[in-house]
């Protein structure tokens, strides 16, 4: 459900943005969203075309980019591939695990259209 | 829209005050940092105007976090707590855990050493302000309407209206739900999740965004324990498999049961401030 509110910013960024940038349309979006976010990509697709109706985003394409979780044990050091929070190190058994990365949520970039003249 | 005076706000949270029924402001209403629009020619930038507008597609890399909006407020929010040494605690959990027993049962406790105040998010009702304000402590609710958690935004209006006193201590507690408002940061100093032994022990587990972000985790309602297959022992190690800093807490705040080992551990984190 929060995922509402999180289009709803996403909007209000790109829109201003492209504001700033002269206000053409935006065509696409470029997000990057870490398997351990906890975002869910379809529901934010959805309440994305919602939450841009009326703006200059309305057609915007969402592309996102979902990098794995990445885990670093705290007693050994191996770096190795998490799903989830609660993970166990595969070399020594550990469960001090720190997660390194998979919990980015960035607008790494937008393409707005701009009109002709 | 308001249902009770009409307006239209963009957040559509509104505060509201036990026993003032004609006192409500909508969140973001008051024009303050957040909702100041700069739509005027004065920004200073330089416009790169070399291109050709012949409809054109161009990239404009943002690099920005999607919540930073909110982060950078909730920043804010935590940097007038500490100026004020106020401790501002985020009560989290799902619905019916007992998160307002748990405060009845404890501002008793210590409000005649620190000021208490007290945040109330819901989606409707004052009742648990109602509940709050019953025990003499200053209180606000915040009603999301539809919002599923609070945010830095409402938070800020909130403790605007509250007047909050120096070297106090403020509880804000969150919408019930174990899942978005572990996504937004309110500026607080700690985050408190609570769960009750009716609810299962395999609650870290499934909702392991929550526990992951949670400063400590309290039990709750104990006393039903002789009644219900919980096991504690497993959900604190399923707690601790999720977040291996979580301080443990277990009590019922219907009995007082283990209100004291928390009483000392909040009084001595009032004391290291």
């Amino acid at each position: 459900m929060h995922e509402m509110s999180i289009a709803l910013s996403i909007v209000e960024t790109v829109v201003s943005k492209a504001l700033e940038e002269g206000n053409g349309r935006i065509s696409s979006i470029d997000l990057l969203i870490g398997k351990l976010a906890g975002i869910e990509p379809q529901s934010l697709k959805f309440c994305f075309s919602a939450a841009a109706k009326g703006t200059s985003a309305e057609e915007a394409l969402l592309f996102i980019d979902e990098p794995e979780g990445l885990g670093e044990c705290g007693d050994c050091g191996k770096r190795f591939p998490v799903s989830f929070y609660y993970a166990e190190c595969p070399e020594c058994r550990s469960l001090r695990v720190n997660i390194v990365s998979g919990k980015e949520f960035l607008i790494q970039s937008m393409t707005i259209e701009e009109e002709g003249e | 829209m308001c249902d009770t005076c009409g307006c239209s706000t963009d957040s559509g949270a509104v505060l509201r005050k036990p026993g003032m029924t004609d006192y409500h402001i909508h969140v973001g209403a008051t024009g303050h940092g957040d909702t100041d629009h700069h739509h005027e020619g004065d920004h200073n930038h330089t416009h790169e105007h070399d291109h050709t507008h012949k409809g054109k597609i161009r990239t404009i890399a943002l690099e920005q976090d999607v919540l930073q909006k909110n982060n950078l407020l909730a920043e804010r929010n935590r940097g007038y707590f500490e100026a004020r040494n106020i401790l501002a605690l985020n009560f989290l959990s799902s619905p019916g855990s007992g998160k307002t027993s748990f405060l009845e049962k404890i501002i008793p406790l210590l409000h005649q050493q620190v000021p208490v105040s007290v945040i109330e998010g819901d989606q409707q009702t004052t009742n648990d302000a109602d509940r709050i304000h019953a025990l003499g402590v200053p209180v606000i609710q915040i009603n999301t309407g539809s919002g599923c958690h609070l945010d830095a935004l409402m938070v800020n209006s909130a403790m605007k209206a509250l007047e909050l006193q120096d070297n106090s201590l403020l509880c804000i507690e969150n919408v019930g739900n174990l899942v978005c408002p572990a996504m937004f940061d309110l500026g607080e100093a700690l985050k408190v999740v609570i769960i009750s032994v009716t609810e299962g022990d395999d609650k870290p587990l499934k909702y392991p965004t929550m526990f992951h972000e949670a400063d400590l985790c309290i039990l709750n309602k104990i006393d039903l324990l002789p009644y219900v297959d919980f096991d504690v022992r497993t959900c604190r190690e399923n707690a601790m498999r999720v977040n291996h800093h979580l301080e443990w807490f277990e009590v019922s705040a219907k009995t007082g049961e283990g209100l004291g080992v928390w009483q000392e551990w909040i009084e001595n984190k009032l004391r290291q401030r």
